[in-house]
C-alpha cells in the first residue's frame, strides 16, 4: 500500500484536477467555492489520517517521515485557512477565479511534495511546480491599470528565475564534491567537508539562496515589498504563508545536513540572519501600505527563524516548526483584516485603519492579537516561538545574536504598536460604516485568536510533534 | 529536581492561587458579551471583590514562622524544556498580592463616571491587567514570571491610549517601549540561568552559586528591567508622562501595583540570585538610590499639575523603596517592603482624590483647584490625610516605613542616613505646599478660576464627596490609620522571609570572593571611595 503513504498528495492532485476540469467548464460563484473548499478540506483531513506514516518511496527520492507529515497538514491546513478566508475572491479578475483556485492548490501540492523530497533534482522539481503557479497567480489582480500587478507578476518570476539558477549552481559545487544528489549520501560527507572545504560552504550557501528567496531571507528578500504591494490580497496572503512553510522544512532538512558543530557555514548564516532582521525591521518603520509593512516585517521574521536554524540543535529546529505555524496563524490574523477593509480588494494604509475597533470590534481584535504576536509579547504563539528559538541559540552559545535579536524586536514592537494604535486609538469620533460581516469571518476570526492564545500558552503538543520530527534528522 | 522542598502545598479547599488569577479573566471574557454600561461596571466591581474575598485567606491562613513558599501549586506544563506551572508566596510577595487584589476594586469605583467611552474594553483590560500582576506576584517560574510581566503591557499601553489625556500617542508608546527595553535585557537573563543551570524554577536559581563575573552579568540585566520599572534615576522619564496621560484607574495601577514590580524583582531576582553582585554593586544603587530621593522630590517641588506632582514624588518615595533594600540589612529591607504596601494604599488615595477632583473642575493644575476647604471639606479632609501620609507624617502608614529605612540607613553608614533626610523634608515642602494652595490659598477670586475651568455656564457647583467616592477613601484613610498606629501584623508577615533572604545574601556573598583584577579599574576605585564615604 505505498499509495497510501502519499494519500494527501493524492487527495490534493484530484483537487487540482477536479478544479482544473471546472476551469474548463467555466463553473463560477458558489459551486466553486464548494468545490475548492471541499477538495482543500479532503486534504487536510488527509494530512491528518496519515501523519504517522512513515517509508520511503520512488527509488529513495521521496521519504515520508515525522517533519514531511507535519508540514504537509500545516500546508494542508493552511490552504484550508486560505480558502476560508478569502472564498469569495473579491480582488480577483472575474474570469480567473476557476484558475485561482487551481493555481493556488498546484502551489500547495509543489510544497507538500518538496517537504517530502529528499533529492536534490526531485527538490527543484518541486521547488519549480509551486514557484511557476504563483507566479501565474499574481497578476490575476482585479482592475483598470493592470501595470502594477504585471510588475509584481515579472519581479516574482525574475527574482525566482535568478533564485533557481543560482541553486543549480550551488548543488553542482555539492555534487561534485560528494557525488550525490542524495540527501542520505550528502549529510553522511558533509560535516567533514564543510569543515575542510571551503567549497562545500560556498556551495551549501548557494544552493540555500532559492529558499531564502521563498522565504523572503536577505540576501534574497528584495522581492518582497513589491510583490507583496502588487499582488491582490489574497495571492499576498498566500505567498506570505505557505511558501515560507515549505522553505522552513526544507532549511531545516538541508541545514541539520551540516552537523551539530560551529562552523564557517553557522556564521555565514549568522550574518544573514542579523541582516535579514536588522533590515526588515528598520524599513519596516517607516511603511504606511500595510502589506509593505508585513512584507519587510517577514523579512525580519526569517532572520528569528534562521537562528532556531543555525543553532543545530534538536530544540532550536523545532522551534523552527512550532515558530512557523505560529507565523502562519498571525499572519492570517493580519491579512484578514486587510482582506475584509477592501472589500473592492484595494491596497489599504494606515488612514483606513483608524477607528477600526468602532467599525468590526472582533477585526480589530483579530489584528491586535497578530500584531501583538508577531512584536512578541506573551502571551501569544510569536513569544513561546522566539522564547524557544533563543534558548536554542543562547544553549550554543550565541549570546550577541540573541541580544541583536532581541533589540530588533523592541524595534519592531514600534511598528506593530502603530498598527493597534491606529486600530484603537486614532480615527474621529462619530458615527462610522460598520464592516459587515458574515457569521463565518467572525468565527474564523475567534479561531484566529484562540488559536495565537492558546497555542502560546500550551505549547508542548506542537513541540513535542516537531521535536519528533526534528529528532530523526539529527 | 526537588521542587517540592522549597514549598508547602496548598491545604485550603481551594486553588487559591490559580484561581485569583482566573476569575479576573473569566470576568475579563464576560465583559466582552455585556453591552450595558451599568452592568459593566457592577460586573467589575463584582469581579474584583470576589477576587479580594478569596484571597484574604492568604493573610489569615499564612504560616509566620517559614519562609517557604506557601500555598504553592505544582504542575508539569512543557515538559520539553522542563517547565513546570509553579505559583506561591512567602511573606513578601503575599503581601504585594494582597495589595493587588485590595488596590484593584478601587480602579473600578474611581472609574464609575470617569470613564465615558467604551466601558466593556475598560473593564477588559483592567480585569486581565489584575490577572496579569497578581501572575507576576505568584509565579515561582521565570518563565510565568515573564509573560505576565510583559502581558501586562498591552492592557496598560491600552489604557493610556485609550482612556488618556491630550498627549496619549506619547505617553503610551513611550510607557511601551521603554519598559520592553528594559524586559528584553531580563529575558536574556532567564534563559541564561536557564543554560547555565536547566531550571526556570526561581527558588532553586537562589541556591546556586555562580561564579562573580556570571552574577555580575545576570544582576545588570535583571537590575535594568527592575529599575526602569520601578523607576529609578536616571530611567524615570516614562513615569510622569505615563502619569500624567493615563485615565485615573491606569495611574492607581501605575503607582500602586506596577511601580511595585520593579521593587518585587530586586527582592525576588537580583539580591538571592546575584548576591556578590549585589553587594558590590550595593554603593552605585544605594547612590542611584539617594538621588532619585533628592532629585524626584526637587522636581515635584516645582510642578503646577498636580499628577506629575504626585508622579515625581513616587520617584522619590520608590527611591526610598530602593534604597531600603540596598541598605541589605533587616530594618531596610523591612522598611522598603512596607514602604512599597504603604505607597500603593497613600498614592493610590492621592490619584483617587486627583480623579474626584479632575471629575469636577476638569482641570489638574493646583490654580484651577485651589481653596476648596470651603466649598468641599470632607474632600480637603481626605486629601490631607494622604498629603500627611506622603510626606511621612507620625501615625500615618509612611512614617512606619520610611523611618525603618532611615533607621537601616543610619545604621549602615551616618552619610547615607543624612543625604536621605533632605529627601523627607522636600516630601513635606511639596506636599505641604500642594495642600495649602487646594486647601486654603488666597481665597478671593478662586471660583472665577472655576468658571474658567469648567466654561459651560453651570460653574462653581462643586458637590462634595458622594456615598461612592466616601466610601473609596474612608477605606483607605483606615488602612492609612491602621498600618501607621499598628503596622506589627504586616512586619511578622515578611519577618521570615527578609532573615531568609538576608541569610542568603550572606551565605552567597561571602562564597564567591570578589577578585579585584576582574572588574574596571576605575569603577573599583569609586567603589573603594563610596564604600569609605558609607562606613564613615
Amino acid at each position: 500500500m505505498q499509495a497510501m503513504l502519499i494519500l494527501p498528495e493524492l487527495v490534493l492532485i484530484a483537487t487540482v484536477l477536479v478544479l482544473f476540469a471546472a476551469s474548463l467548464k467555466k463553473i463560477k460563484g458558489t459551486t466553486l467555492t464548494v468545490i475548492a473548499l471541499a477538495g482543500t478540506f479532503l486534504t487536510l483531513v488527509a494530512t491528518v489520517l496519515s501523519i504517522s506514516a512513515s517509508g520511503t518511496i520512488f527509488a529513495g527520492a521521496y521519504q515520508v517521515d515525522t517533519l514531511s507529515q507535519l508540514i504537509k497538514f500545516l500546508l494542508g491546513g493552511g490552504l484550508f485557512l486560505i480558502f476560508v478566508m478569502c472564498r469569495d475572491l473579491s480582488g480577483i479578475e472575474e474570469e480567473m477565479q476557476n484558475e485561482f483556485f487551481f493555481f493556488l492548490s498546484l502551489s500547495t501540492l509543489g510544497l507538500m511534495m518538496m517537504s517530502s523530497a529528499v533529492e536534490l533534482l526531485t527538490i527543484l522539481v518541486c521547488l519549480e511546480i509551486s514557484s511557476y503557479a504563483l507566479y501565474v497567480v499574481i497578476s490575476f489582480r482585479k482592475g483598470e491599470g493592470r501595470r502594477t500587478e504585471v510588475e509584481a507578476g515579472i519581479k516574482y518570476v525574475l527574482f525566482g528565475a535568478a533564485a533557481t539558477g543560482i541553486s543549480l549552481f550551488g548543488i553542482s559545487y555539492i555534487f561534485g564534491l560528494t557525488h550525490s544528489t542524495y540527501l542520505v549520501d550528502i549529510s553522511a560527507q558533509l560535516p567533514n567537508l564543510i569543515q575542510h572545504q571551503s567549497m562545500a560552504v560556498i556551495g551549501m550557501v548557494l544552493m540555500l539562496c532559492s529558499f531564502f528567496y521563498k522565504l523572503a531571507m536577505f540576501p534574497m528578500h528584495a522581492w518582497t515589498p513589491d510583490i507583496y504591494q502588487g499582488a491582490s490580497n489574497e495571492t499576498t496572503t498566500f505567498i506570505a504563508t505557505l511558501p515560507k512553510v515549505g522553505a522552513a522544512a526544507l532549511l531545516i532538512r538541508l541545514i541539520s545536513m551540516t552537523g551539530p558543530s560551529v562552523t564557517e557555514f553557522t556564521w555565514v548564516l549568522v550574518v544573514l540572519a542579523v541582516l535579514s532582521m536588522s533590515f526588515g525591521n528598520l524599513a519596516a518603520l517607516v511603511q504606511d501600505d500595510i502589506k509593505r509593512l508585513l512584507a519587510y516585517s517577514s523579512i525580519a521574521h526569517a532572520g528569528y527563524m534562521m537562528i532556531g536554524l543555525l543553532s543545530g540543535n534538536q530544540l532550536g529546529m523545532a522551534a523552527v516548526i512550532y515558530y512557523i505555524a505560529g507565523y502562519v496563524l498571525m499572519n492570517l490574523a493580519c491579512f484578514v483584516v486587510i482582506y475584509y477593509i477592501a472589500p473592492r480588494g484595494e491596497n489599504i494604509t494606515f488612514e483606513d485603519l483608524k477607528g477600526l475597533y468602532r467599525r468590526s470590534p472582533i477585526l480589530a481584535f483579530t489584528l491586535a492579537a497578530g500584531a501583538f504576536g508577531m512584536a512578541g509579547i506573551p502571551p501569544t504563539v510569536g513569544f513561546t516561538g522566539k522564547f524557544v528559538i533563543f534558548t536554542a541559540a543562547l544553549e550554543k552559545g550565541f549570546y550577541g545574536l540573541v541580544v541583536i535579536a532581541m533589540v530588533n524586536a523592541a524595534v519592531s514592537a514600534f511598528y506593530y504598536l502603530k498598527l493597534v494604535r491606529a486600530v484603537y486609538c486614532q480615527g474621529e469620533e462619530g458615527a462610522v460604516e460598520k464592516i459587515e460581516l458574515g457569521i463565518g469571518v467572525k468565527v474564523f476570526g475567534f479561531f484566529l485568536i484562540a488559536a495565537i492564545i492558546l497555542v502560546g500558552i500550551m505549547p508542548q503538543g506542537l513541540m513535542s510533534m516537531a521535536d519528533q520530527a526534528v529528532a530523526a534528522l539529527l | 529536581m526537588h521542587m517540592e522542598k522549597y514549598l508547602i502545598l496548598n491545604t485550603l479547599s481551594y486553588p487559591v492561587l490559580s484561581l485569583i488569577m482566573l476569575v479576573p479573566l473569566v470576568g475579563a471574557l464576560i465583559s466582552l458579551v455585556i453591552k450595558n454600561e451599568t452592568y459593566l461596571k457592577i460586573l467589575g466591581l463584582l469581579v474584583t471583590l470576589i477576587t479580594l474575598v478569596l484571597s484574604l485567606p492568604l493573610f489569615t491562613c499564612f504560616d509566620l514562622h517559614t519562609a517557604k513558599y506557601q500555598f504553592a501549586e505544582l504542575r508539569a506544563w512543557f515538559p520539553l524544556l522542563k517547565l513546570h506551572y509553579v505559583v506561591g508566596v512567602d511573606g513578601i510577595s503575599v503581601l504585594l498580592v494582597l495589595l493587588t487584589t485590595f488596590i484593584m476594586p478601587f480602579c473600578i469605583l474611581c472609574s464609575w463616571r470617569y470613564i465615558k467611552k467604551r466601558m466593556g474594553e475598560f473593564i477588559f483590560v483592567t480585569l486581565v491587567m489584575e490577572a496579569a500582576m497578581i501572575g507576576v506576584f505568584i509565579s515561582l517560574n521565570t518563565v510565568l514570571f515573564y509573560i505576565c510581566w510583559e502581558a501586562m503591557l498591552i492592557p496598560m499601553f491600552l489604557l493610556i491610549a485609550v482612556w488618556g489625556g491630550t498627549r496619549k500617542d506619547y505617553a503610551s508608546i513611550k510607557f511601551f517601549l521603554y519598559t520592553l527595553c528594559g524586559s528584553i535585557f531580563l529575558l536574556v537573563a532567564i534563559v541564561a540561568l536557564y543554560i547555565k543551570t536547566g531550571t526556570f524554577f526561581i527558588p532553586a536559581l537562589m541556591d546556586q552559586e555562580f561564579s562573580f563575573a556570571y552574577q555580575m552579568w545576570i544582576f545588570l540585566a535583571c537590575a535594568l528591567a527592575f529599575a526602569i520599572k520601578i523607576p529609578m534615576y536616571p530611567l524615570h522619564t516614562w513615569l510622569p508622562a505615563a502619569h500624567v496621560e493615563a485615565p485615573t484607574a491606569g495611574s492607581v495601577i501605575l503607582a500602586s501595583i506596577l511601580l511595585k514590580m520593579g521593587g518585587y524583582g530586586f527582592l525576588r531576582f537580583c539580591l538571592p540570585m546575584a548576591p556578590a553582585a549585589t553587594i558590590y554593586c550595593m554603593p552605585y544603587l544605594i547612590a542611584l538610590s539617594l538621588i532619585s530621593i533628592i532629585f524626584g522630590g526637587y522636581l515635584a517641588l516645582g510642578q503646577t499639575d498636580i499628577k506629575k506632582l504626585i508622579a515625581y514624588s513616587s520617584v522619590g518615595h520608590m527611591g526610598f523603596v530602593t534604597l531600603g533594600i540596598f541598605l541589605l540589612n533587616d530594618q531596610g529591607l523591612k522598611g522598603a517592603i512596607l514602604q512599597m504596601i504603604n505607597h500603593g494604599i497613600t498614592t493610590g488615595g492621592l490619584f483617587i482624590m486627583v480623579g474626584m477632583i479632575y471629575e469636577r473642575t476638569h482641570s489638574r493644575e493646583i490654580a484651577d483647584n485651589s481653596a476648596l476647604g470651603m466649598v468641599m471639606p470632607i474632600y480637603v479632609t481626605f486629601l490631607g490625610i494622604f498629603c500627611l501620609s506622603s510626606l511621612a507624617f507620625p501615625g500615618t502608614n509612611s512614617f512606619v516605613g520610611e523611618f525603618l529605612v532611615l533607621f537601616g540607613a543610619f545604621k549602615k553608614s551616618v552619610v547615607v542616613g543624612f543625604l536621605a533626610i533632605p529627601g523627607a523634608i522636600l516630601a513635606a515642602a511639596y506636599m505641604l505646599r500642594l495642600l495649602q494652595r487646594m486647601v486654603w490659598a488666597d481665597s478671593d477670586g478662586h471660583a472665577h478660576h472655576h468658571d474658567e475651568a469648567v466654561g459651560d455656564g453651570h460653574a462653581h457647583k462643586l458637590d462634595d464627596l458622594s456615598f461612592r467616592e466616601l466610601s473609596m477613601v474612608v477605606v483607605l484613610a483606615i488602612f492609612v490609620f491602621w498600618i501607621g498606629l499598628y503596622p506589627a501584623p504586616l512586619l511578622n508577615i515578611m519577618d521570615a522571609s527578609v532573615t531568609h533572604l538576608l541569610h542568603q545574601i550572606s551565605v552567597g556573598g561571602s562564597v564567591v570572593p570578589v577578585d579585584p583584577h576582574s572588574g574596571h579599574q576605575a569603577l573599583l576605585e569609586l567603589g573603594n571611595w563610596c564604600k569609605q564615604m558609607m562606613t564613615f
